[in-house]
């Protein structure tokens, strides 16, 4: 990479002499070596997913979480550095919280991921702290229905009705291409979602993985909880029959 | 503005001395006290207020019920406000004293439960912890002489377990199978310690529903700041329930005959 | 040390002692007011405006203090004008009474400020809201407030139906006769009725002058003749 050595990556103030700022395009990096988070907003909710790769035999199963809750109505999913996702997740409850105590009502999700967007975005301004080294998949259903958004580490936000981050995601974003969002239930969306994240999973390089479901929507009174344990185990067997098939 | 204050002594205000604007030199005006000498006052009196609330253990869990009416003084000013309040998934709270009060109690326990289902640890709150939760923050607020002017029941199931306790603007505490506040305590805890104390494990739904009913007419017979119309809620193993308001019958006929205070007869 | 009395500076303050109303129908709320604002018994505005603009489609009716409910719509309506840029769309009339309930409620010892507010907005249509003193919240269909609305309680309850959701004139007519009842009543309402009608396509003053209001038993006189 052109950077490298050249000076002007070292710090999140400094441009480089053609507009970039390195620091958040190695942030980037860091998502990228990550596990793959994905995220399918359909007609009635939405359907978060998350390959958690297992460093260590000796951890404890279903131990952090990559898929945290925000609001009764909002989860986040994490790529990238585990600990930079937590320091969101809890700013963004933060940001509910303090919108809810405001406005007695619940914030929509576009609200969040514009406050989260701009705290991000602080971090890429000052030589003194380093940007965020993840990418968050924010997923509710809001007054507005559900919605489904990114925010990455320059700050920016995108709204998806598919959203993939982290090492598989351009597999991901293949198969997600292919899905009808208008069509698909809740229930379809957890399926389809379970099936791409075994599929991108890298077997040949990667150890093992755990993997990670919430879901909001109709199903869920409109909370966003873990997909319950059947439902749950059945869309893990068929995603590893859909491997089979597959391949 | 001199002309204001001028015009208005003219009308009731006995206080033409009175410099409001401090117009005046220091050594000719009138001593004042010194706000502070008498310490910081803060609220003083409730303003829109709930009655009594009444609770008892029985066989399933909890009952609780409260009436609908917010008082404005001695005028009946809303009639159809709730004072039962869910917490979680097994814990009612009901209060009578200062409504704005209550209703500030009420978004403090919603954004505690908020707070701990965003933790998704495994542990949610029951009515032990909400009753221990609000007796803090009741004796806290009274120790920081701005009391929040409410007497509140905690009730719920949990575990298997009924749980019932009190906390009042002063952080008192206590627990009992039977407990009622405002004019309930005087008036319908003998009721409910004859029928309740020491049967909780017989007491059905309907035993449980029968006796608050007739608590509920004779506070509204006897409280001048009741209304005849209800709620009821109940926790149970199968969770939290609040009734839609329901009317209270009450019965007046027997007073068609009576006549005059004493030996009139027509 | 010298210090200003607030209390006894508050005593000699203008006061909206004002009868104040709101009802909503289908499609808005009418909301209604007298003109009268007073400092002790000397009428300090005899043509006050007490309707008053928070957003596009929310109103407020402020009975109390002048001073402290000015200084809460003021507020109010900077904090809407906000939530509006960070929202993207009008704010909803419930966030609106929420910032009212929440300055009252902080601030109830010492502010004196019964409001109504009311309004139509995307989520909910059209709602009233009442935030007595002490900073309670309470959502009704139609409200009354001030210290002439203690006259007509029971000309309320007894007139208003259900079914007037339907016809914006009949709410207006009872709110023009609510009002003018209340005037006739309390020392401290009287001269014109405001009102407003909000809907989503806009809000439409109406004004009935201090000569033309709807007149009710003058309580004439009638002594036996002896």
């Amino acid at each position: 990479m052109t950077s490298i050595g050249t000076g002007y990556d070292l710090s999140a103030s400094t441009y480089s002499p053609d507009g970039r700022i390195f620091q958040v395009e190695y942030a980037n990096k860091a998502v990228e070596n990550s596990g793959t988070a994905i995220g399918l907003r359909v007609k009635d909710g939405v359907v978060l997913a998350v390959e958690k790769l297992i460093h260590s035999k000796l951890l404890v199963s279903e131990s952090n979480r990559r898929i945290q809750t925000i609001d009764k109505h909002v989860g986040l999913a994490t790529a990238g550095l585990l600990a930079d996702g937590r320091h969101l997740s809890n700013r963004a409850r933060d940001e509910a919280a303090s919108y809810r105590e405001h406005y007695r009502s619940a914030p929509t999700l576009q609200f969040l991921v514009d406050r989260v967007g701009l705290y991000v975005q602080a971090y890429t301004l000052y030589s003194s702290v380093r940007p965020f080294g993840c990418s968050t998949i924010l997923g509710a259903v809001d007054e507005t229905g559900p919605a489904l958004f990114i925010v990455e580490p320059s700050g920016v936000s995108y709204g998806y009705h598919g959203a993939a981050v982290g090492k598989g995601r351009q597999l991901a974003k293949t198969e997600l291409e292919k899905l009808k969002f208008s069509e698909l239930s809740l229930r379809e969306a957890v399926m389809e979602a379970a099936r791409i994240i075994y599929l991108v999973h890298d077997d040949a390089k990667e150890k093992d993985f755990e993997l990670e479901m919430t879901w909001v929507g109709s199903e869920t009174n409109g909370v966003h909880l873990p997909v319950p344990q059947d439902l749950f185990n059945e869309a893990a067997r068929k995603a590893k029959e859909a491997l089979e098939n597959f391949e | 503005m001199f002309p204001l204050t001028r015009a208005d002594s003219f009308a009731q205000r006995n206080d033409d001395a009175f410099d409001a604007y401090g117009t005046y030199p220091l050594h000719q005006r009138a001593p004042h006290k010194d706000v502070f000498a008498e310490g910081v006052q803060h609220t003083q009196q409730p303003i829109v207020t709930g009655t009594s609330v009444l609770a008892i253990q029985y066989k399933d869990g909890i009952m609780m019920t409260a009436d609908t009416l917010a008082s404005y003084g001695s005028l009946a000013r809303f009639k159809d406000v709730s004072r039962l309040h869910p917490v979680g998934t097994s814990t009612i709270v009901g209060a009578s004293g200062d409504l704005s009060d209550f209703q500030y109690l009420q978004s403090r326990l919603d954004q505690l439960v908020t707070d701990e289902f965003t933790h998704a640890d495994a542990h949610d709150l029951g009515p032990a912890e909400v009753h221990e939760f609000l007796s803090r923050v009741l004796y806290g607020r009274r120790s920081k002489m701005d009391p929040l002017w409410n007497s509140v029941l905690v009730g719920g199931f949990r575990d298997g377990k009924r749980f019932l306790g009190y906390v009042d603007l002063l952080g008192t505490t206590y627990s009992a199978p039977s407990i009622a506040t405002g004019y309930g305590a005087y008036i319908a805890i003998p009721i409910l310690r004859e029928a309740v104390d020491g049967r909780q494990d017989k007491l059905s739904e309907s035993d449980a529903k029968a006796i608050l009913h007739d608590c509920m007419r004779v506070l509204f017979y006897r409280d001048a700041r009741s209304i005849d119309k209800y709620q009821l809620a109940t926790v149970t193993a199968d969770g939290v329930h609040v009734s839609d308001a329901q009317p209270l019958d009450t019965s007046w006929g027997f007073a068609e005959g009576i006549r005059g205070y004493g030996a009139q007869t027509q | 040390m010298e210090t200003i009395d607030i209390n006894r500076l508050k005593s000699g303050e203008v006061n909206l002692g004002t009868s104040i109303m709101a009802v909503q129908f289908k499609d808005g709320v009418v909301v209604g007011a007298d003109s009268r604002t007073t400092t002790g018994s000397y009428i300090a505005n005899r043509v006050t405006d007490k309707l008053t603009h928070v957003h596009d489609r929310i109103y407020c009716c402020r009975s109390g203090s002048a001073a402290d409910t000015q200084a809460i719509a003021d507020i109010v309506h900077y904090y809407l004008q906000i939530q509006t840029q960070t929202r993207g769309a009008p704010p909803s009339v419930h966030t609106a009474a929420n910032v009212f309930q929440e300055l009252c409620y902080t601030n109830k010892d010492a502010l004196s400020a019964g409001i109504i507010v009311a309004g139509w907005d995307k989520e909910s249509g059209p709602s009233v809201y009442n935030i007595p003193l002490g900073g309670g919240l309470f959502r009704q269909p139609w409200a009354i407030g001030g210290s002439g609305s203690t006259y007509v309680y029971g000309y309320c309850d007894a007139t208003y139906q259900e079914g007037w959701s339907r016809d914006q004139t009949i709410c207006v007519d009872h709110i023009m006769d609510a009002l003018a009842l209340a005037m006739s009543r309390d020392g401290s309402s009287g001269g014109v009725i405001r009102m407003c009608v909000i809907t989503e396509d806009g809000v439409e003053r109406l004004f009935v002058p201090g000569n033309e209001l709807p007149k009710f038993w003058q309580g004439k006189e009638c002594w036996a003749r002896l």
